[in-house]
């Protein structure tokens, strides 16, 4: 199954002008999610229509464009956020590294121990910033004791891994609240690696932050992503541009007989193909600028 | 002729900045407001100086003397005081806090976390939302049916069992009461505090795999913790203070010879009385002998000690709760 995706794939060859993906040829990652006509109701009202494509391993991969084009729908139906909504409903074939994530039996709870999530507004408990990160190893029983020895390392590790661990360590026993927004962002980013998922998930986790603190986390992003395969929302052009392997563009459909919106996705390739040589007219217009 | 320019303009309209006062509206709505605060403190310290003036007579002599003694038929006796009417009010506390604090809070999760939002779930909140506005007498009555007599319908629908338990009009009956009485402030209160509590919480917990319950326990609760303390607190300092439901409950005015200590759990199967009972009693016998009255002014100092502790503990508790979450 995974030849088949590499020579699916092989249609559209790296062309190599990109300087930070020049550490080698490029292998193609195992697949991580397959979408196939994914569908998403919210009701009645169809908020997603049709959507297929493949998140490849330890790869960055973009969601991009303009609001209400179901982008961050699509995100949080990889992890079974959906179902915290009493009235979304999710159909088509979702499979996560071949098991269908919808399937009868599935633990969300389970889905979201291994595929970790970052919101878009720094949300740290009001706890302390060493509590924060010991959460999700506590409530998942990765550690036997609930203080100290295993916990003080994969704590220790996580804040590392989220280039926070110098602004935190002499301050774990204090509340993650009094840390800037920037921080607080990384904190989340350490949290949610901290349980060692498998993916993480980012919904739009810079737009409440300045440039200089997402500059701290794009950087952030490449060093893990050699360990987590990744999957971004963002609304910001450049910064699916300057950090993303691949991008998918969502758009949004009116539908002419009841005024409602639905998003749909356009397009979705390699992210130097995206910016540079896109396929689709839609694409084009909305890389460089001229809607949305 | 001149030519006006636009910054002639706005140089003419700058002078009419100054002006500072002139809302006259604002100014009244800010005294008004202020006044009636002003007005609130004063009757609240009027009342205070009133009871505390009254009641001084017994509260100055023999303050450890009428907080353990009984009710009396003369005024002027040195076991007169209020220590059955604490008793009972004490337990009735209790009772409150055992049975309507855990079944509220617990309802208000169900309600707030669990419960589908359907036709059903509105109607149980909008009948919750009613019984809170509930005459107390009402409750009195429900006390009576449930706990105290026992009557054929009781029978039928298989709680006679109920008024065996209690004993009948007793302390138990009364704390029953009481608790079902402050039920549905509990769970509104509750209900508030959960729904406050920010849906980020809730996504980051879900996020890296925390279960509904694991959820609920670790982020819900303890955010939710000030608010559910100062309503559960406050609704108990409503129960102390109810009246009527204990008269129709049968709580004793007079003739009530035992002295239990607050430990004696044998005494809540007898007769009881309650602090608000005991106003009512003796401002009743005023007419006949006028040093009741010093004595209901007395133990209304002491009931309103009470309460203003339970909402002091209140504050400080929620204080401390609100400083953890941070």
């Amino acid at each position: 199954m995974e030849n088949v995706v590499s020579e699916q794939q092989s249609k559209s060859p790296d062309t190599g002008t990109d300087t930070r993906r020049a550490e080698g040829p490029k292998v193609e990652g195992d697949v991580v999610f397959a979408l196939s006509n994914v569908n998403v109701f919210y009701g009645a009202f169809r908020a997603v229509r049709d959507v297929n494509l493949q998140i490849h391993e330890q790869e960055i991969t973009a969601f991009i464009g303009p609001s209400g084009c179901g982008k961050t729908t699509v995100l949080r139906c990889l992890n079974r956020m959906n179902d915290l909504i009493a009235i979304a409903r999710v159909e088509g074939d979702l499979r996560y590294h071949g098991m269908d994530l919808y399937a009868n039996g599935v633990d969300a709870v389970e889905v979201r121990r291994r595929i970790g999530m970052v919101f878009q507004k720094p949300n740290p408990f009001p706890k302390s910033i060493y509590d924060n990160v010991a959460y999700g190893p506590r409530i998942t029983g990765m550690v036997k004791k609930k203080k100290g020895g295993d916990l003080d390392d994969i704590v220790e590790n996580a804040l590392r891994k989220a280039a926070i661990w110098d602004e935190a360590k002499d301050r774990l026993d204090s509340s993650a609240l009094g840390m800037s927004g920037g921080q607080q962002q990384r904190l989340c980013i350490a949290r949610a690696i901290a349980t060692n998922p498998d993916v993480l998930l980012m919904d739009e986790p810079c737009s409440a932050l300045d440039p200089i603190a997402t500059a701290h986390i794009e950087d952030l992003m490449q060093q893990i992503k050699s360990e987590y395969s990744i999957v971004i929302v963002t609304h910001n052009m450049q910064q699916a541009a300057r950090v993303s392997d691949r991008t998918a563009f969502f758009s949004v459909e009116v539908n002419p007989d009841s005024d409602t919106r639905t998003g749909v996705l356009v397009e979705y390739d390699h992210t130097d193909r995206i910016f540079s040589n896109p396929a689709d007219p839609r694409t084009e217009s909305y890389v460089t600028g001229r809607f949305g | 002729m001149a030519i006006v320019t636009v910054g002639d303009v706005a140089r003419k309209n700058a002078q009419t900045l100054q002006g500072a006062g002139r809302d006259v509206g604002g100014t009244i709505f800010r005294i008004a407001v202020a006044g009636t605060l002003y007005v609130s403190l004063l009757i609240i310290g009027v009342l205070i100086f009133d009871v505390l003036f009254d009641g001084w007579d017994q509260l100055s002599t023999r303050l450890g003397g009428f907080l353990s003694g009984t009710l009396r038929s003369r005024s002027i006796d040195d076991k007169l005081g209020v220590h059955q009417g604490l008793y009972g009010s004490f337990w009735i506390a209790a009772f409150v806090a055992i049975i309507a604090f855990p079944t509220g809070i617990a309802a208000a999760i169900y309600l707030e976390e669990y419960a589908n939002q359907n036709r059903t779930t509105r109607f149980i909140e909008l009948a919750i939302r009613n019984l809170s506005g509930v005459p107390s007498v009402v409750y009195g009555l429900l006390g009576l049916f449930l706990f105290v007599e026992k009557n054929t319908i009781l029978g039928f629908i298989g709680l006679g069992w109920l008024v065996d338990l209690t004993g009948g009009p007793t302390p138990i009956s009364a704390g029953l009461t009481l608790a079902i009485l402050v039920l549905p402030i509990v769970i509104i209160t509750s209900q508030e505090a959960i729904r406050a509590v920010p849906s980020g919480l809730k996504e980051g917990a879900y996020g890296v795999g925390a279960t509904k319950s694991e959820m609920i326990r670790t982020q819900v609760l303890p955010y939710a913790a000030p608010g559910i303390l100062t309503g559960t607190l406050l609704s108990m300092s409503r129960a102390i203070g109810e009246a009527a439901p204990l008269i129709l409950i049968g709580a004793i005015s007079g003739g009530l010879t035992a002295n239990p200590s607050f430990v004696d759990v044998t005494a809540l199967q007898d007769r009881f009385t309650a602090l608000p009972i005991l106003i009512v009693t003796w401002v009743s016998q005023r007419g006949r002998d006028e040093g009741f009255a010093t004595a209901a002014a007395a133990a209304i100092v002491v009931l309103l000690v009470v309460v203003l502790l339970l909402n002091m503990t209140a504050i400080l508790l929620r204080n401390r709760f609100e400083k953890k979450r941070g």
